[in-house]
């Protein structure tokens, strides 16, 4: 029992958390809930706390549920992840039309991240499915939070049903495994051992992985994308973009080590075809966008296909610098996507085109998206210079100079769209631009963190050191 | 850490942290702060480089009879191996402070001329706009330069020495708003830097053949990369011998040796208190502290390198007399001047032989450096009060200033007689001793050295008498007046150590390995050296005591010489036709159209295709859900087609 405490300690503070929370909504009187930000966030923060104290690992439930020093580094990572967006959403929340609902924000993400949890620590088809539901459910509603939006409405409705669908395709999936292997196959260990190139095995793994590949909005299931994360309110995209993919992308890199590996040879073909196109695909589209949060999106895809370049070798080199790579990706991202917001909630402007002359009234605000915009187009001596260079090593590592060489290509258009918002900022002009904004110190505090991170993850070799000596304990 | 260590890194740290200091808070500061500030941080630097010259000489720096290289801090017991960069398993950078008899005088040199410079700007650029940049620069250069002489690794001092060579192109281009002071800061960092190039890669060379950087290892006679050292050649050619003069390319780049001589003139362009720091007694001769440190390396492994030396060091000094005679700018008779003197020194260096007297040359070389540091500093402050006074740097605009600047006067004849070799001044003791060394090696050298020394009495004196004699000219209102007295002091204070200097005793403390030998005075050089220098003096009282046409007449009796003089037989026009027509035409023109046409066009054809593409399928994203879920479906069964098909 006690074993199980420690084993599971993340996601018993995440229940607890949930549970609290929708209690204090129910009974707390008004006058304290409206600190219910103050209270989630504290309560959150203490959590994260005690996600870094050292931890034992082992495997519950029968081998369902595993944790290892590398599981627990990851969720270490998405509860920063989810903090930064906790940090940057607040004022959007305390809008009239939101203020009186902020509680179900909270207990709808801090859900989600437990269901997140439980695919990463999966070692059961079971348990995989159930996390991977519970980490979808929640986010519909929060993609369709602003309720009277038609936009938020519709990327709702889009939402859940193409993430219907995407289940549909992988419970396909994992019926083919369950008729190739038998009932205890849908153990991770006993099926790793049964796997083998048959028809019917890469067809059921396609089917399988199809579904987490539309999790991380790989090309071609990153249709969606676009249309979800321009509609949901901008926190719920930085919350989509950045800790749903990241959970996606550590749930496909345990799955692809630990289960797969047999396969990962097959496996690694299916991979360069969707790098190419997921890394090409996003950057041309992301080349024609004026809505912010549709670049984003794009821009969001074509880093998807950089992370999967970094998982492509399949060497522990490989797993810290995906690794890495979401974490810079993270604060780089959600740096970004703090700056939106901040304009969004002030000017309720979202285009490229509104960005013009910004430099001017909003000198600081400016200089900060330039630098987060040069550290995901990874321009050194930002954190994203060095994240790309890991993940490209570790491809190389493995021989895989063509696709290295593709990728390094595309980083060049990516600086193409990535300066013109630069451009947009500090040389265009405009006779109409966003007025001088006072910006609200938990956005400011967010804004610290995601900067400290950008300028500093890179330098301080540290980081990825630890990473990289994590990796071994798979 | 121990004391002396404490007190070389103070050396190093006053001066570097004056630069941030001035250089950060310079501009909220008043001038008088500012120069107050560089002085007195100067002022502690010389006493503590005084203190560590004499502990080192008189205290701890011999050892069995022989000057020894203390090194430090690092390591020492509390870190035995301290390594600032770790290259290969046997190649480490480590980062310390090296002192030996010749670093040791560097610091004296360096921090004396330095602080008499200080001083003296004070009144120099008294007023100037950029006073506080200026002393910031003064003060990184004077970091920079003693950083380099205290170096343990010759690429510690290649660092330093690319500091050296940037606060160079700062000072002289200090003016920026002059175009000609523009030019002439980048020529002076193009030539050097492109003559870094050979240094560096001599570097490369070095330290891939012998597997350290280290001086330590490097110029141990015993030690195994003098006495085994590797076989490989190039182009028939021993790897060390290029080596070796690779690295000699470096110090001919910054001591301004022929053919890299021609950004030293230009550079007279700077304020005239930084050419005397800087172009005549300290980063000058940065070649010849690199031949000295690397001495037994070039003596050993690579004697036909150092004959080459000596023989460039002749032309060069025979060359840049010539050109001084005709010159009419007094600064670039001085830097003409400096030229030849460096090449004397190198030339002691190429004929000198290592222990006891055969090291004459080696002693002779540092001693000639010593002394001329602080004569040819003089000269140039002289050279700076006229200037001051006259506002302008020509020759014709002056005459017959002994009546208005009688101090200046008197320096700067003190100076000349020095430089000419007159005894009882230092430079004659120093000069004389070169001469032996070198008819004692090489008689065509020494027939050479001689005819220069004549020809630098003659050029000096003509300076001398063109500007305190000869006809008085029109100075207009403002008659011209002796110097203040910040100006005029470090004057006296150099004319002092010009008349003393002389007497030090060289040959006990600075030599070649280490140990005294006995040196007399060779009276049968000695006396007709002083007799060829007194015949320059006269010829050059003759013809430019008082007004008369015999120079006219001379001058026009071999016209095509003195055009050729004059214009400094065609140096710079030599290699603005090589840029121009063989460098720029048929080098990088080809260059930039490979660049212009096939890089960028590739780049280009990227910047169309990515954009062509991504406006053809811009429809893919319609915004209908049924299309998406096609997608999907679709894309699944087309993976898994494939991946079934590939694998069977």
């Amino acid at each position: 029992m006690n074993d199980l405490v420690q084993l599971m300690r993340p996601e018993m503070l995440l229940l607890a958390q949930v549970v609290f929370l929708l209690l204090f909504d129910l009974f707390a009187p008004d006058r304290a809930r409206r600190h219910t930000d103050a209270v989630a966030c504290a309560l959150f923060l203490a959590s994260i706390a005690v996600g870094f104290l050292p931890s034992t690992t082992g495997e519950a439930f029968g081998g369902m549920f595993t944790v290892t020093a590398m599981t627990q580094v990851v969720k270490n990572v998405l509860s920063i992840g989810l903090l930064l967006v906790f940090l940057q959403s607040r004022v959007w929340l305390s809008d009239e039309r939101t203020s009186f609902k902020k509680a179900e924000f909270y207990i709808l993400t801090l859900s989600t991240l437990l269901g997140m949890n439980l695919m990463i620590s999966a070692g059961h088809f079971l348990l995989f499915y159930l996390g991977l539901e519970l980490a979808s459910l929640p986010l519909t509603t929060l993609v369709a939070y602003n309720k009277y939006s038609d936009e938020s409405i519709e990327a709702g409705a889009k939402f859940v049903l193409i993430a219907a669908f995407s289940s549909g395709m992988m419970l396909f999936g994992i019926s083919l495994f369950y008729g190739a292997a038998g009932a205890d196959g849908l153990y991770f260990d006993v099926l790793s051992s049964r796997l083998a190139a048959t028809p019917l095995q890469l067809l059921a793994l396609v089917f399988f992985l199809s579904g987490v590949a539309f999790k991380i909005s790989l090309v071609p299931f990153h249709l969606w994308t676009a249309d979800v994360y321009q509609g949901a309110p901008t926190s719920v995209t930085a919350f989509l973009s950045v800790v749903s993919k990241g959970a996606a992308v550590f749930a496909l890199m345990f799955l692809s080590f630990r289960l797969f590996a047999p396969l990962f040879e097959y496996w690694q073909y299916v991979v360069w075809a969707l790098v190419v196109l997921t890394i090409t695909i996003g950057n041309l589209f992301a080349m024609r966008q004026d809505n912010m949060k549709r670049f984003l999106a794009f821009s969001s895809i074509s880093q998807a296909g950089y992370i999967l370049l970094g998982m492509i070798a399949g060497t522990p080199l490989a797993m810290s610098s995906v690794v890495y790579y979401l974490l810079v990706y993270l604060v780089s991202n959600l740096g970004i996507f703090a700056v939106v917001s901040i304009l969004e909630n002030n000017s309720g402007k979202v285009h490229i085109s509104d960005y013009r002359g910004l430099y001017r009234t909003n000198p600081y605000l400016s200089v900060v998206l330039m630098l987060f915009l040069f550290s995901l187009g990874g321009i050194p001596p930002f954190a994203g210079f060095f994240s790309k260079f890991f993940v490209f090593m570790a491809a190389a590592d493995q021989g895989f100079y063509v696709l290295d060489f593709i990728a390094l290509i595309n980083t060049v258009i990516s600086l193409y769209y990535y300066l013109l918002v630069v451009k947009a900022m500090f040389i265009a002009d405009s006779e109409n631009p966003i007025p001088t904004l006072h910006t609200d110190s938990w956005s400011r505090l967010c804004l610290t963190l995601c900067l400290v991170g950008t300028l500093f993850f890179g330098v301080f070799s540290g980081i990825y050191a630890f990473l990289s000596s994590g990796a071994w304990g798979l | 850490m121990d004391t002396k260590f404490i007190i070389a890194l103070l050396i190093l740290a006053i001066p570097a942290f004056n630069f941030l200091l001035l250089g950060l808070g310079g501009v909220k500061m008043s001038h008088r702060t500012a120069g107050l500030i560089g002085t007195i941080g100067l002022t502690v630097v010389a006493v503590l480089s005084y203190y560590t010259a004499i502990t080192y000489f008189f205290d701890y720096g011999c050892m069995e009879g022989a000057y020894q290289p203390v090194i430090g801090p690092f390591p020492d017991e509390a870190n035995p191996a301290f390594h600032w960069l770790q290259f290969t398993d046997h190649l480490t950078l480590d980062l310390g402070i090296w002192l030996d008899p010749i670093s040791v005088m560097m610091l004296v040199v360096i921090s004396t001329v330095s602080l008499m410079v200080h001083v003296y700007s004070n009144g120099y650029m008294h007023g100037e706009r950029g006073f506080q940049r200026y002393f910031a620069f003064l003060s990184l250069f004077t970091f920079s330069m003693l950083g380099l002489v205290v170096a343990t690794n010759i690429f510690q001092m290649y660092i330093f020495w690319e500091l050296v060579g940037v606060s160079s192109y700062l000072l002289i281009g200090f003016y920026y708003t002059k175009p000609e002071a523009v030019l002439a800061a980048k020529k002076a960092f193009i030539v050097t830097r492109f003559a870094d190039l050979g240094f560096l890669i001599g570097i490369l060379i070095l330290s891939y053949y012998t597997n350290t950087f280290d001086f330590a290892v490097l110029t141990d006679v015993n030690g195994p990369v003098l006495t085994s050292p590797s076989g490989a050649t190039f182009l028939g050619i021993s790897v060390f011998s290029w080596a070796t003069a690779l690295l000699f390319m470096g110090g001919a780049g910054k001591s301004a040796m022929m053919p890299l001589h021609i950004w030293l003139p230009d550079a007279m362009e700077g304020p005239t208190p930084v050419s005397a720091l800087i172009h005549a007694a300290t980063m000058v001769v940065a070649g010849v502290f690199l031949v000295a440190r690397l001495f037994p390396l070039y003596f050993i492994l690579t004697p036909e390198v150092l004959t080459g030396i000596a023989y460039l060091a002749a032309a060069t000094s025979l060359y840049a007399a010539v050109v001084a005679c005709v010159q009419t700018d007094i600064k670039r008779v001085l830097a003409f001047s400096t030229i030849s003197q460096i090449a004397y020194m190198l030339v002691a260096l190429g004929v000198s032989g290592l222990g006891g007297h055969e090291g004459l040359g080696y002693m002779a070389s540092m001693f000639h450096l010593f002394t001329h540091a602080f004569f040819k500093a003089l000269l140039f402050l002289c050279a700076g009060a006229v200037i001051h006074a006259i506002g302008s740097n020509e020759m014709d605009r002056m005459g017959n200033l002994r009546k208005y600047m009688p101090i200046t006067h008197i320096t700067f004849l003190i100076a000349c007689l020095a430089i000419a070799g007159i005894p009882p001044f230092s430079g004659f003791f120093s000069k004389d001793e070169i001469l032996v060394a070198a008819f004692e090696k090489d008689k065509l050298i020494f027939f050479c050295q001689y005819f220069v020394a004549g020809l630098t009495a003659f050029y000096m004196f003509r300076l001398y008498y063109g500007i305190f004699w000869g006809t008085e000219r029109d100075y207009g209102k403002h008659l011209p007046h002796e110097a203040p007295l910040n100006m005029s002091a470090p004057l006296i204070f150099l004319t002092v150590l010009t008349c003393c200097t002389g007497l030090l005793p060289f040959n006990e403390l600075i030599t070649s390995d280490g140990r005294p030998f006995d040196l007399h005075t060779e009276w049968g050089i000695a006396l007709p050296s002083i007799a060829v220098g007194v015949l320059g003096i006269v010829v050059a009282t003759v013809l430019y005591r008082r007004p008369n046409p015999l120079p006219q007449r001379m001058a026009d009796s071999v016209r095509t010489l003195h055009r050729a003089a004059y214009r400094r037989f065609y140096f710079d026009e030599i290699y603005m036709f090589i840029t121009k027509n063989v460098i720029f035409r048929r080098i990088c023109s080809p260059v930039a159209w490979f660049d212009r046409h096939i890089i960028d066009g590739f780049m280009d054809f990227q910047a169309w295709w990515s954009n062509a593409l991504s406006f053809r399928i811009r429809a893919l994203q319609s915004g209908s859900l049924q299309f998406y879920v096609g997608v999907f479906i679709f894309s699944i069964l087309v993976i898994a087609g494939l991946l079934i098909a590939f694998v069977f």
